[in-house]
């Protein structure tokens, strides 16, 4: 080591620095009771939506299984609580349109214990076999992409891993549920790890937390076992620290290339409360039913962090917590820079909440009350962009519809949509929002084109330019109005 | 709650923001502009005052009837037209008459900046374009150089200040003679090159040289330049580019002709070279997004003022007086 490397911090380029506001970081996870229902969406995963298997009116108890995974990109989903099915039906979620879910009604007299489960000899397990459980748990990414674990935990043919990064940075404001579980499991976490470093094959882990948690920090390196195979890199406290890339480049100092998954340089990163949970699931063979969310923000009385069952609906959440009344506040999942604004009280939370996040009307206010101006070229938002690319000149772009060109010579596809440019946009432009729409609008295209393509290797005869030219005659309106007479 | 309808905001995420928005930067400006304003009113009394009220009102009046023009909202309250009006101010010699002034405020705004469709739009500093209106309209009075520090400028003004309108300004070089003792008239730049006197670096620190109103004091410039760098509402590259090349170049030609060409601090301090590199060049409009671009930006700006200055037909050479 270097003496530079003293002073150095560990980091990556550009980013941005919000307030923290982790103020529920001092106080130990909490239970919840639970909701007289649950509601369970099959689709609370990346892939496909799992499958039920159980029927309207059968009675169901915590931990048991109760909708399968469908193919290898999909996840079970394991009863929260003991209860009866009272429906599988369409249910609001959080994304905006309602999805089939299965609804519990909880026996009142349910206990918190898990009576489902096949204790398992995790040391005789294979790499396959660790794989296996970890999806037969129903585990998903739970730093909030909800991208299923085994999936990530499958190493691509022909890569080898050579460390495992476990992403303990929780870099989202406000958010402390991580910094909580590294505190408390702690042993969980190591046991995780061990799991996921053999799944992948990998001789080391490192633990990346940001410096901005130092007993998280020390607890963990507490707990490191003393073969040195696994070690705690405390990097910058700067958002996004907690995007793979990032944290590859803060602990590693390796780049992923662009478009490239991080097994491309030999990593592959896991969140601390994924493996935290995997550490005590695996043994105990047991499915997942809860996870650490942080209820926090202005308009919560009662913050803190919780155990919160999956399938809970948020109103149960939000009235525990004391925020009963939600006009005109602004209610989030997950943090306040990549979170997600719901319109409705009725959504569960999914394995995929972090945090519940409730804003008060003056914040709502001060943020609505801000003015918006024209791009001053102040170039904040370039040295912002934690990728390298030029959020000003891609805002300009997307003002003038140029998708094809922000694609192809701007790197569109490279954004993440971290949102950093628009928090530091002076003049309150709306880019990673307009980002947001240009990358859905050159999919479609690339969609459209694509079976545009299909459709002339099948032989069909379908002739465009003719559908095309109908709509031209009909003045572009896509259903013709009928003529009325008189 | 019941029988009241409630609403719940929802907004596409990030769902908070720096509180930083263009008009506080703008006023942070506008603040670090200020004593380098109270500065020149000290050494060139009423007259200055008078100019800098008159060419930032005209620039604000400007604003508003365009605003008025284009059925937009008032946009006086982003500070930017402020900014403009006192740089522009700045840079005119403070004996320019006061409707000259008004001129360049006009210009600047109606020429500078609105034609291209107002803040973040305009591809040239307004303040410049205004300038440079009234260097191509009235190259004597831009030129005329009144001495600082005359006695009696807090109780009267200087006899050009209220030419009428469309007048030629009366001749003050007898009343500049008269107010101090063996004045020549000529800027340290022009002194340097025609009669190649070099005044002394400390002339410059406390502003006793000859010049437009804002350029006098490098130091001051300087320090409130600092002030906005360390407060993150300026880019610290595009000063330190522009001088950093500035003094490189000047030190080139003093190193092969110490006798023709003066030494690099002479040509820092002197002219427009620190008000333009400070407040000028780092007009967020004008100048590029990527660290990269402000290195090239500030370094050709640095290489150019020097050439110029030394091979040009302009003895400042910088974006300010000539």
């Amino acid at each position: 080591m270097s003496l530079l490397s003293i002073f150095r911090r560990k980091t990556f380029a550009r980013g941005v620095h919000p307030a923290s506001n982790k103020s529920t970081a001092g106080t130990p996870l909490r239970r919840l009771p639970f909701a007289p229902r649950m509601i369970l969406p099959l689709a609370q995963h990346i892939g496909k939506p799992a499958v039920p298997i159980v029927a309207v009116g059968q009675e169901v108890v915590r931990g048991q299984l109760i909708a399968r995974a469908e193919g290898f990109l999909s996840v079970p989903i394991h009863a929260p609580v003991d209860g009866v099915v009272e429906a599988i039906e369409l249910r609001p979620s959080a994304r905006g349109p309602w999805t089939e879910s299965i609804v519990i009604r909880t026996y009142e007299a349910s206990t918190q214990e898990v009576r489902w489960g096949t204790p398992r000899d995790m040391d005789a397990l294979s790499a396959q076999e660790i794989i296996q459980a970890v999806q037969d748990s129903g585990m998903v990414g739970l730093g909030g992409a909800a991208f299923p674990s085994h999936a990530k935990l499958t190493v691509p043919k022909g890569r080898k891993i050579h460390t495992l990064v476990v992403n303990g940075c929780e870099c989202e404001p406000y958010l402390t549920c991580d910094h909580r579980v590294m505190l408390e499991r702690t042993d969980d976490l190591m046991l995780g790890i061990r799991y996921a470093m053999r799944a992948v094959g990998a001789e080391k882990a490192v633990i990346g937390i940001e410096d901005n948690k130092p007993d998280a920090v020390e607890a963990v390196r507490a707990a490191l076992p003393a073969d040195g195979s696994i070690a705690v890199a405390a990097v910058e406290t700067k958002y996004p620290q907690g995007a793979e890339k990032m944290l590859i480049k803060s602990a590693l100092g390796l780049e992923v290339p662009a478009g490239g998954l991080p097994s491309e340089v030999g990593v592959v990163v896991n969140n601390v409360g994924t493996l935290a949970l995997l550490g005590r699931l695996l043994p105990l063979g047991q499915g997942l039913t809860e996870r650490a969310v942080t209820l926090t923000g202005p308009g919560i009385k009662r913050p803190g962090d919780y155990w919160v069952p999956i399938g809970t609906p948020l109103r149960h959440v939000l009235e525990w917590a004391g925020a009963e009344d939600v006009s005109e506040r602004e209610i989030i999942l997950g943090g306040p820079m990549m979170g997600q604004a719901i319109a409705s009280l009725d959504v569960p939370i999914t394995k995929g909440v972090s945090g519940i996040l409730v804003f008060d009307r003056r914040a709502v206010k001060a943020e609505s009350d801000r003015s918006s101006y024209a791009c001053i070229k102040c170039g904040e938002c370039v040295q912002a962009c934690p990728m390298g690319l030029n959020p000003s000149m891609l805002g300009l772009l997307a003002g003038s519809s140029e998708y094809e060109l922000m694609g192809s010579r701007y790197h569109l596809g490279d954004c993440f949509e971290c949102g950093c440019c628009t928090y530091v946009c002076p003049s309150n432009i709306p880019l990673v929002q307009q980002f947001r729409a240009a990358k859905s609008v050159l999919r479609q295209r690339a969609e459209i084109a694509k079976a545009k393509i299909e459709i002339h290797e099948s032989g069909e005869r379908f002739d465009f330019g003719h559908a095309e030219g109908e709509e031209r005659k009909t003045g572009g309106r896509r259903h013709p109005v009928p003529e009325t007479k008189g | 709650m019941i029988g009241k309808p409630s609403r719940i905001e929802l907004r596409a995420a990030p769902h908070v923001r720096r509180p930083v928005g263009v008009e506080k930067i703008m006023l942070h400006v506008v603040l670090a502009l200020l004593p380098i304003a109270a500065f020149s009113v000290w050494q060139y009394g009423l007259s200055a005052l008078a100019l800098m009220a008159t060419v930032t009102l005209a620039c604000l009046l400007t604003e508003r009837a365009v605003n008025r023009l284009s059925g937009t909202a008032s946009t006086l309250s982003d500070w930017s037209a402020t900014i403009t009006g006192l740089l522009l101010a700045l840079t005119l010699p403070p004996s320019f008459p006061l409707w000259m002034g008004a001129v360049a405020g006009i210009a600047a705004i109606a020429l500078g900046k609105a034609l291209f469709g107002g803040l973040g739009h305009n591809v040239f500093n307004p303040a410049l374009v205004g300038r440079a209106f009234v260097q191509a309209a009235f190259p004597v009075s831009i030129t005329t150089w009144v001495p600082a520090y005359a006695p009696g400028r807090f109780t009267s003004f200087i006899p050009t200040t209220f030419t009428l309108p469309l007048m030629t300004p009366p001749d003050i070089s007898a009343w500049a003679k008269a107010a101090v003792d063996g004045f020549t008239g000529a800027t340290p730049m022009a002194r340097w090159k025609f009669e190649n006197v070099l005044a002394a670096p400390s002339d410059f620190l406390t502003g006793a040289v000859t010049a437009s109103a804002g350029e006098t004091s490098a130091l001051l410039i300087l320090v409130c330049g600092l002030y906005l760098a360390a407060r993150k509402f300026m880019d610290w590259r595009i000063p330190v580019a522009v001088l950093g090349a500035a003094a490189l170049t000047a030190w080139a030609f003093h190193l092969f002709g110490p006798q023709r060409y003066p030494d690099p601090f002479f040509v820092l301090l002197s002219g427009g070279l620190m008000l333009g590199a400070v407040f000028m060049a780092t007009d967020m409009a004008t100048s590029p997004v990527t660290p990269k671009g402000v290195w090239i930006y500030g370094g050709l700006i640095g290489v150019v003022t020097v050439m110029i200055r030394y091979f040009g037909g302009l003895t400042e050479g910088s974006c300010t007086p000539s």
